[in-house]
């Protein structure tokens, strides 16, 4: 089986989000970048699969130089080889389509991507992708089991798990619970030292056309202090919640 | 070249999420110079959406499409979307919209902006506002196709009630095999409790209330707002609750009216993820606990003292209000 999973290169979930250039870029200075959490959970599910299975995984990003230490990152996870298309990744239609060309060049029986990624929350990209290239597609997917040719997907819904059945090739959108938390695998010495080894191709975009641009950041305006009740006053919060914020 | 709205209902009734769309799109029609068609999926009775500016509604009664099958869903809409010509689509948040938005933006050619939280800047260009960066900042965003979708952001647009007069016209999507290619083979669903995406209220706790048998007062709180029930990742982790419950970055967002968080001390991953909630309470022994500093109102106190008598008042309360 091929395995092909899409990583993104994000701000550490406690980086401090500042904007530059008349707020027209993100301000990566002193900011750390990760693989996106929801693409862990699914390198971690495509490296037990090729454990389990023999599979080859190979991880692909669209991302400028920077993302290459991630692709590293995963590498020394446990995936076979590397792709990083050249490019910025702000439009998710034209991410999908340069994944879409991947896809088909390479003949990949399952993609993993993760369902939504911390920088631009697009949560577009699986779905987009499934739709260029006319493969079965399911997102929210927290449980994946695959049979020869045969896939058992679990996806979270409001208030419960279904449990969809589909044929590769296969997409599917993956989040915590793909794999648990606790199975997460990380990078030892052994894989950081074999994937100073592995391929990592790059590669042009094949068009630069784009859907959607991300113009100006605006930060939330500053929050006023919280009012403190006492806990011998709760009368006092129920009335606040009642006639001020009317919520109850 | 109406506005699209694709209006979800539950067991045969429209969720609130519907009439947020239709308030939502009205505006736009509006400021457009055009009216409003919702397509709905088996929805017998669709005149509540006259009370929200729909002018018509396209119904849809397939029995194939009893599941929730997202490539089904998607060509219905992009069908529906091209008979009305629609170059505007408004979509909501909830799990199935996002499943099946992307799919109809690549069927439409549609660029698509998600967790829009406020009508357009301009119609030409045409540019929104959304949420980037986890709720941590906003983004200007211009759509650049002809037809445009917008995903709009969890409570963010409140009801507004226009009355209008409703056409409903019978529609039937040619849909093929291939639409039904993903097949669900079960669903496990808890019902009778409210779920932590319809709920206007939800009740949360983490690792300060020490263990899992401390639960039953979380519970009988939520119970007696009518609120779901949530916690922070820690205590779905260690088991102490099940993992749906786990609210925060990498679990449910929340976008409540009102969220109470006990014994949750307010790690930025569990902020991120429920702040687009309107008023945020906080209930914990640490006055230095993160969480105060986003929090509308807060009581620094022990949650096993505070939380019984907090729902005594609550009970009093509601006992005199309603």
């Amino acid at each position: 089986m091929k395995i092909l999973v899409c990583i993104s290169h994000v701000p550490d979930t406690t980086s401090k989000i500042n904007f530059i250039n008349d707020d027209t870029e993100f301000d990566t200075n002193g900011v750390q970048y990760v693989i996106n959490p929801n693409d862990e959970f699914g390198l971690t599910k495509a490296v037990i699969l090729k454990e389990q299975q023999g599979a080859s995984v190979t991880v692909v990003n669209v991302g400028g130089p920077d993302a290459e230490a991630t692709l590293r990152k995963a590498l020394a996870i446990g995936a076979d080889e590397a792709i990083r298309i050249n490019a910025n990744a702000t439009d998710g239609m034209f991410v999908a389509k340069q994944l879409a060309e991947v896809v088909k060049a390479g003949g990949y029986d399952l993609v993993i991507a993760g369902k939504e990624s911390l920088d631009y929350n697009g949560g577009m990209v699986p779905g987009m992708l499934s739709a260029l290239l006319g493969y079965n597609f399911v997102n929210s997917c927290v449980g994946l089991d695959i049979t020869g040719s045969e896939a058992k997907i679990i996806r979270e819904i409001d208030g419960g798990k279904e449990t969809l059945s589909a044929s590769l090739p296969l997409i599917v959108g993956g989040q915590k619970g793909l794999v648990e938390e606790r199975e997460l695998r990380i990078p030892n010495m052994r894989g950081i030292m074999m994937a100073r080894s592995k391929v990592l191709t790059v590669l042009d975009p094949t068009s630069d056309s784009v859907a959607t641009k991300a113009l100006t950041f605006e930060k939330p305006a500053a929050k006023s202090a919280v009012k403190l009740v006492s806990a011998d006053n709760l009368d006092e919060l129920v009335s606040l919640l009642h006639n001020e914020a009317k919520v109850i | 070249m109406s506005i699209l709205i694709y209006a979800e209902s539950a067991e045969g009734k429209f969720k609130k999420v519907a009439f947020e769309l239709a308030s939502y799109a009205k505006k736009i029609a509006e400021s457009m110079g055009t009216t409003v068609t919702a397509v709905t999926v088996n929805t017998s009775d669709v005149s509540e959406l006259s009370n929200y500016g729909v002018d018509k509604v396209l119904k849809v009664s397939n029995d194939k499409l009893k599941s929730f099958t997202a490539k089904a869903y998607a060509d219905v809409i992009k069908q529906a979307a091209e008979k009305e010509g629609s170059k505007v689509l408004v979509m909501s948040s909830t799990t199935d919209s996002l499943y099946v938005s992307p799919l109809v933006s690549i069927a439409l050619n549609a660029g698509y902006a998600p967790n829009v939280v406020a009508l357009p800047i301009s119609t030409t260009p045409f540019q929104v506002k959304r949420t980037v960066f986890s709720n941590k900042a906003f983004n200007v965003t211009q759509i650049e196709t002809e037809v445009k979708i917008i995903g709009l952001a969890k409570n963010s647009f409140g009801l507004v009630e226009s009355s209008s007069t409703l056409t409903e016209e019978e529609f039937s999507p040619s849909l093929n095999d291939a639409d039904f290619n993903v097949k669900v083979e079960s669903v496990e669903k808890v019902s009778g409790k409210v779920t932590i995406a319809d709920a206007e209220i939800v009740v949360s706790a983490g690792r300060g209330l020490k263990g899992p048998e401390n639960w039953g007062m979380i519970e009988e709180l939520a119970s007696v707002l009518g609120a779901a029930t949530a916690c922070s990742k820690p205590v779905s982790d260690i088991g102490w609750r099940p993992h749906g419950e786990h609210v925060g970055q990498t679990g449910k967002p929340v976008a409540a009216n009102l969220y109470i968080a006990i014994g949750i001390s307010g790690a930025i991953q569990h902020i991120a993820g429920i702040n687009s909630s309107k008023v945020k309470v906080v209930i914990n022994t640490d006055a230095d606990a993160p969480f105060f500093k986003v929090a509308d109102y807060g009581i620094v106190g022990d949650a096993f003292e505070v939380v019984p008598a907090l729902i005594e008042k609550l009970k009093a309360f509601k006992a005199n209000n309603n």
